[in-house]
C-alpha cells in the first residue's frame, strides 16, 4: 500500500466517523466499506468530473440499507462535499437512510426497497449493449438477505440466459438472511449460468481479485463473505 | 388495436435508434420479425413482469426510450411498485402499452382483469394516460409518446368506437345540446355505448382518449349543472379531476364505470358491460335517473 492510498482510507475512515458521529466503533462495523472501497479506489472507472459520461463504469447500490460507507467514500473522493456528511437525513439534507440518486452526484440509481437494483442493472446493461457502449462495466451492490425478494431471482435467471457479460453482482454476505442459502449463495448463480468468485469481503487484495475475473458471454458474481452482524 | 400497435413499434423500432421494447412473453411472438432486425432493442424477459419494468428503468437511464407491454393486470397491478421506484423514483420515464383492458379478457376470468389500473397510476405525478377509442387513435398517440421522455400509459382494448378521433387529446364535441345543459364525458370506447344511450336526450356529448392529464379547462368550459363521467376502467377515477376543475362552480357529478366487485363470473365482455351497467341500456338507466 502507498503513503497516498494509506492516506485516502485514513480519510475515509474520518469521513465515516464524521457522519455516523460514532468514536467508538471501527468502520469495519459497516460490511459494504471495504468491497465499496476497492471498487472505487481500484476498479471503478468513474470520477467526479464523469458523472454524464457514457462510457463510466455504473455502480449500482441495490441495498440501499445503511448507506452511510457509500456516502462517506463519494465525499471522500470528491463527488460532493464532504460538510454535506454533518447532516445526515436532516430536513435539508441531500443525504438519508436510502439514497437518491436526483439528490446526491455520482449515485446512480435510489434504492432503499430491496430487490429492485439487480433488475435495473440488468437493463442499464442492456441499454449500454444496445448502443455499441462495449467499454463500461456494470456492478450491481446486495446483500444476503436482500435476496429474498423474488424479483431477484427474475434477473438472476434472465441475465444468465442471455449471458450478459458486462454485468458483476456484488453480494456482500454477512449470513443475515432470515432462513439462509443452503447451498450457498454463489450457486444461485451459477447454476443459471453465471461465474462466480468467492472472496473475504475485508481482504482488499482478493476483493479486487475477484472483481477481475468476469470473462465473456457470462455475467459474474462476487459474493464477499463478512462476519455475522455482532459476531 | 394490438395489432396496429405491434405494426407502429416494429416501424418506430426501425425509424428511432432510441427506442427499445421490453416484452414479457405476450405479444412476443408478434414482434419476432422486429426481434430479429433488432435484436439489441427487442427483449423478451420471459414470464417476469418485475423484471419487465425494471428492465425499462435501466433503459432509460441509459438514455432509450423503453416500451414495455403486458396485460393491464401484470403490466400495472404486479408490478405497480417497479413503476413507482424503478420509473418514477429514479426520475426516469417509459411508454407502458397494456391490452386486456377492465374485462376484455372476461373469458379468463378475474386474474386476466384489471378495471383499477388507470387508478393505480392516477396515484402517481406527471404521468400521461391514453385510452384509445379506435385503432386509427394509436399511431399517432405512440409516436407522440416517444417524442419525449415522459411517463406515458397507454391502454388498448377490444372494445372500440365506429369512428377515431385522433386529435380528440382534450375534451372534443362530439354532440352538442342545449349550452350550459348536462355534459356527458366519455372516455376511450365507452363514446360508442354512450352516443346510443343518450340519442334522443338533450345533452352535449363531449370525448377524450386522453384522460391524463385531465384536461380542467375543457370542463370548465362545456360543463353547466350537471356532469356526467363515462370511463372503461375503475368507476369515478376521474372524480377527484372533475371536482378540482369545478371546485368553484356548483354543480352534480355522476361518475360511471367499472364496479368494484369481484363478480367470479366468465362470460363476454358484452356481459360484464350489461353487469355493471355499462351498456347502452344500463347508461341509459343511470344516466336518466341522475337527471330526473
Amino acid at each position: 500500500m502507498t503513503v497516498g492510498t494509506a492516506s485516502r482510507s485514513e480519510a475515509l475512515f474520518a469521513a465515516l466517523r464524521r457522519l455516523t458521529g460514532d468514536e467508538k466503533h471501527q468502520p469495519s462495523s459497516h460490511s459494504t466499506v471495504d468491497v465499496l472501497w476497492v471498487l472505487y479506489s481500484r476498479v471503478l472507472n468513474v470520477a467526479p468530473d464523469q458523472l454524464d459520461d457514457p462510457d463510466r463504469d455504473r455502480f449500482l447500490l441495490s441495498k440501499g440499507h445503511g448507506p452511510q460507507a457509500y456516502y462517506a467514500v463519494l465525499a471522500t473522493l470528491g463527488f460532493f462535499p464532504i460538510d454535506w456528511l454533518d447532516d445526515f437525513a436532516g430536513r435539508d439534507s441531500r443525504l438519508g437512510h436510502h439514497p437518491d440518486r436526483t439528490l446526491v452526484p455520482g449515485v446512480e440509481i435510489s434504492s432503499g426497497s430491496l430487490g429492485h437494483g439487480l433488475g435495473l442493472a440488468v437493463g442499464t446493461s442492456l441499454g449500454l449493449r444496445a448502443q455499441g457502449l462495449g467499454q463500461p462495466r456494470v456492478y450491481v451492490l446486495l446483500g444476503d438477505a436482500e435476496l429474498d425478494e423474488g424479483a431477484n431471482h427474475e434477473a438472476i435467471a434472465y441475465a444468465g440466459a442471455t449471458g450478459l457479460d458486462n454485468l458483476t453482482a456484488i453480494v456482500v454476505d454477512n449470513d443475515s438472511a432470515t432462513h439462509g442459502w443452503p447451498g450457498g449463495i454463489a450457486s444461485r448463480f451459477t447454476v443459471n449460468g453465471w461465474t462466480s468468485s468467492t472472496a473475504d469481503g475485508r481482504d482488499h487484495d482478493a476483493i479486487e481479485d475477484a472483481l477481475r475475473t468476469h470473462g465473456p458471454h457470462q455475467p459474474h458474481v462476487v459474493v464477499a463473505r463478512v462476519a455475522r452482524k455482532g459476531s | 388495436m394490438r395489432d396496429r400497435f405491434v405494426s407502429v413499434v416494429s416501424t418506430l423500432l426501425d425509424e428511432d435508434p432510441r427506442s427499445a421494447l421490453v416484452l414479457a412473453d405476450i405479444s412476443a411472438a408478434a414482434f419476432e420479425p422486429a426481434a430479429r432486425r433488432h435484436p439489441d432493442r427487442v427483449i423478451n424477459v420471459g414470464i417476469r413482469e418485475q423484471l419487465a419494468i425494471s428492465v425499462a428503468g435501466g433503459l432509460a437511464l441509459t438514455g432509450l426510450r423503453p416500451i414495455a407491454h403486458s396485460y393491464a393486470t401484470f403490466l400495472v397491478d404486479r408490478a405497480y411498485e417497479q413503476i413507482k421506484l424503478d420509473l418514477d423514483h429514479q426520475g426516469v420515464g417509459a411508454v407502458l402499452v397494456s391490452v386486456g383492458a377492465s374485462y376484455d379478457g372476461s373469458t379468463m376470468g378475474r386474474t386476466h382483469m384489471s378495471p383499477m389500473d388507470v387508478a393505480l397510476i392516477d396515484t402517481l405525478p406527471g404521468w400521461t394516460v391514453h385510452v384509445p377509442g379506435h385503432a386509427d387513435e394509436v399511431e399517432p398517440l405512440l409516436r407522440g409518446a416517444l417524442h419525449h421522455d415522459g411517463p406515458v400509459y397507454l391502454r388498448l382494448s377490444t372494445a372500440r368506437n365506429l369512428s377515431p378521433y385522433a386529435d380528440a387529446g382534450r375534451m372534443t364535441v362530439i354532440r352538442p345540446g342545449t349550452p350550459g345543459g348536462p355534459l356527458v364525458v366519455a372516455v376511450g370506447p365507452m363514446l360508442r355505448p354512450t352516443l346510443a344511450a343518450v340519442a334522443d336526450l338533450d345533452v352535449t356529448v363531449a370525448y377524450t382518449h386522453t384522460p391524463r392529464p385531465f384536461d380542467a379547462a375543457g370542463i370548465r368550459e362545456l360543463a353547466g349543472a350537471e356532469v356526467i363521467l363515462v370511463e372503461p376502467y375503475l368507476a369515478g377515477t376521474s372524480s377527484r379531476e372533475v371536482s378540482k376543475a369545478l371546485a368553484l362552480v356548483p354543480h352534480r357529478l355522476l361518475a360511471l364505470g367499472v364496479g368494484r366487485d369481484d363478480l367470479h363470473r366468465y362470460g363476454t365482455p358484452a356481459d360484464h358491460a350489461g353487469w355493471h351497467g355499462l351498456d347502452a341500456a344500463g347508461l341509459r338507466r343511470s344516466i336518466t335517473a341522475f337527471l330526473g
